[in-house]
């Protein structure tokens, strides 16, 4: 099973033959992927050679894409300025899952295309700004690097990158059924509570590992969320406990106004809602390996 | 980017919302001349205003009204220089006096929650709103406004009728909310607010103080907005990352971070911060993180050069604590990075070094390192071990 992305997932890539898309269109294929295309209006008609003897067709459109291969997952790797046209296009073509990796894009192009993603589609977008996601042994959609953890039974869900790959490192004797990454913007697609609730839904996902960060009260919803819907045990982790006040910490989420966003009122939250919430990222995986072992 | 209030005010007059006559003055001399230009309009009253990017201003004295130019110039000299919450007045702005009637409050922001827009709306203004919004919420209308749509007449309406407004005075705001939607949309605002939106004797609806914050992201399409920084208040570390087109924000602890990815380098400063409250140098302070640097997922030789260059020219700083998870680039190419920096710094790297690195590639990652033997580099395996020897390296060079 595994949460939004499994072995039955057909990948398009929106921006594949950029240099970053190259890099990512290629890793992901070699983790297993089904890439089933590129799209770029200029290039249009052509094919790409991959390593390991795959050869990926480039169309016009996303929705032509879709009718030629039955794509249902999209990976858009488009620039910035271009990105939110490139969202909107994926939404018109109904593909069920878009996950935009760009970093930078401006907030209201982000309110833009969710709202119009909410108002007229049916397509669930994960980030912007994020690693994307895995089902591991299943299929790759974005840039979690595939040879951190392989499959097993642990769902984890993280508003940042490198603290998905930390954690997925630490707990790779587990395994996990999914890793999301939600992106740490201030407008994303798919929230904790989202990934909450599909994997509790999950067969496969016995446990769940949720990390936040400071910025909006992302953290507080989905403790209210699991208190009220979460049968699955949670073990939590938030990083920012020092970040000062009124600084953005790298992603533009990330930012304490005021008494609003700080970590101890996410972590507060939390644990009132029976979430282990670890003090650092070791102490997390810690307390989630007694859970496992407990499990077995 | 938060802007000054005159560089609201003329963000304002630009797309069409009524605002007052303003000029901005650093001296009390250029201040008195504004009043005298400013105050013929109206009857030589003129209010001088400290530029300060916090509230409160008013009550710490940094608003004073003139009934002459004289005046003006003393308000001002009042004015500039003055502390208000740990910003200094460098500018006032002189602006029209106004014969206020009543005070409302509007503002437009962006709506995490619901990953959509919000305005705010209330016939009482002036005071604090987060003040009124805990002790009278009734007293504060909440609309949401869907970003494709915006604020049209009909949705102006709506927030309006939701204020409570009598028709009259609804009418006369409706078209105001219609071009502060203009500001948040065209200026790829995140926040827009009026504070107070007044109601003058005369009926008229003026804006009369404005906050605008700004989209950094969107710098793209608006290249006037990079006049519009305050390149002044920007620290000289800060300002010299941004030219390299680093992720640097200064703090002020003693042990330099770096690390790749946001997520982590937040982290790393925690387990910075938790390790130091243990240790203690010889004034008795506890060692704390110095800056908060993401380098992103590539760290490269150059940008892992330019990062330790960064961190190295801030003088508070007595170790440096580099925490790379490999990833996409694996901890070989890191590894190499690092040694390359060192290499390309030669006797600028002066303050020890302790190396983490961990995930794909590892051992080859630590093997490059340890091979190169650099005098100032020590390696950890563990994070939080990492942490522990930065703080205690930053801890005995303050107590030396």
């Amino acid at each position: 099973m595994a949460i939004f992305l499994d072995e039955n997932s057909k990948v398009i890539v929106q921006g594949m033959t950029g240099s970053e898309g190259m890099k990512h269109t290629q890793r992901m294929l070699a983790s297993g992927t089904q890439i089933v295309g590129g799209v770029n209006p200029r290039k249009a008609g052509q094919s790409v050679d991959f390593d390991g003897g795959v050869t990926v067709p480039v169309f016009g459109t996303v929705a032509e894409a879709v009718k030629e291969t039955g794509a249902n997952v999209s990976v858009i790797f488009v620039p910035p300025a271009f990105a939110k046209s490139a969202v909107v296009e994926a939404i018109d073509a109904e593909v069920p899952l878009a996950v935009v990796i760009t970093e930078g894009i401006a907030v209201k192009d982000s309110a833009e295309f969710y709202s119009y993603a909410k108002t007229n589609g049916t397509t669930r977008i994960v980030g912007p700004n994020c690693p994307g996601l895995i089902s591991p042994g299943k299929s790759n959609a974005g840039i979690i690097p595939a040879n951190i953890a392989g499959p097993g039974r642990i769902g984890l869900v993280s508003k940042s990158g490198t603290l998905t790959y930390q954690m997925m490192y630490e707990l790779r004797e587990f395994g996990f059924s999914s890793a999301v990454g939600i992106g740490g913007d201030p407008i994303i697609g798919t929230t904790h509570i989202d990934c909450l609730e599909a994997f509790e839904k999950d067969p496969e996902t016995d446990a769940i590992v949720m990390i936040g960060e400071i910025g909006g009260d992302a953290e507080e919803r989905a403790a209210a969320y699991i208190k009220e819907h979460v049968t699955k045990p949670v073990v939590g982790y938030v990083a920012g406990f020092t970040a000062p006040e009124g600084k953005t910490m790298g992603h533009a989420g990330a930012i304490v106004s005021g008494s609003a966003g700080t970590a101890a009122a996410k972590q507060e939250a939390l644990e009132a809602a029976g979430v282990k919430v670890g003090r650092t990222p070791s102490a997390t995986a810690d307390l989630m390996r007694e859970i496992m072992k407990g499990l077995q | 980017m938060d802007l000054f209030e005159y560089q609201a005010r003329d963000m304002f007059e630009a797309h069409g919302v009524p605002v007052l006559a303003g000029a901005t003055a650093t001296t009390p001399q250029e201040a008195r001349a504004a009043a005298e230009e400013i105050g013929r309009r109206s009857g030589g009253v003129t209010v001088v205003k400290a530029q300060v990017k916090t509230g409160g201003r008013g009550k710490a004295g940094g608003v004073k009204v003139a009934k002459s130019p004289e005046e003006a110039e003393e308000a001002a000299q009042a004015i500039l220089g003055m502390d208000i919450k740990g910003h200094t007045v460098g500018t006032v702005m002189v602006a029209e006096g106004a014969r206020i009637a009543e005070e409302y409050y509007f503002s437009l922001l962006l709506d995490r929650a619901n990953r959509s827009y919000l305005a705010m709306c209330s016939k009482e203004g002036g005071m604090e709103i987060e003040q009124l919004a805990v002790e009278r919420p009734e007293a504060l209308a909440r609309v949401e406004v869907d970003p494709n749509t915006g604020i049209d007449e009909a949705k102006a309406r709506e927030i309006v009728e939701a204020a409570g407004f009598d028709e009259e005075t609804a009418a006369k705001i409706v078209p105001v909310l219609a071009s502060l939607w203009e500001v948040y949309r065209d200026e790829d605002a995140t926040l827009v607010e009026v504070n107070p939106l007044v109601k003058t004797q005369d009926g008229d609806i003026i804006a009369l103080d404005g906050k605008v914050t700004l989209d950094a992201n969107a710098d793209f399409r608006h290249p006037d907005h990079e006049a519009l920084e305050d390149k002044a208040a920007a620290d000289r570390l800060e300002a010299a990352a941004k030219e390299k087109g680093l992720n640097y924000v200064k703090l002020d602890g003693s042990v330099g971070i770096i690390g790749n990815g946001a997520g982590l380098v937040m982290s790393t400063l925690d387990v910075v911060a938790y390790a130091g409250e243990e240790l203690t140098d010889g004034e008795g302070n506890h060692p704390k993180p110095a800056n908060f640097l993401d380098i992103g997922g590539g760290a490269s030789a150059e940008v892992m050069a330019n990062g330790l260059h960064i961190i190295l020219g801030d003088e508070q700083v007595k170790s440096v604590f580099v925490n790379v998870f490999g990833g996409i680039t694996s901890c070989d190419a890191v590894a190499n990075g690092i040694v390359g920096a060192l290499n390309a710094l030669g006797d600028e790297a002066t303050k020890p070094l302790v190396v983490r690195l961990d995930g794909n590639n590892v051992e080859e990652g630590r093997r490059i390192l340890a091979e190169a033997n650099h005098p100032l580099v020590t390696i950890e395996e563990t994070m939080d071990g990492a942490a522990r020897k930065a703080a205690e390296l930053a801890s005995a060079a303050n107590a030396a």
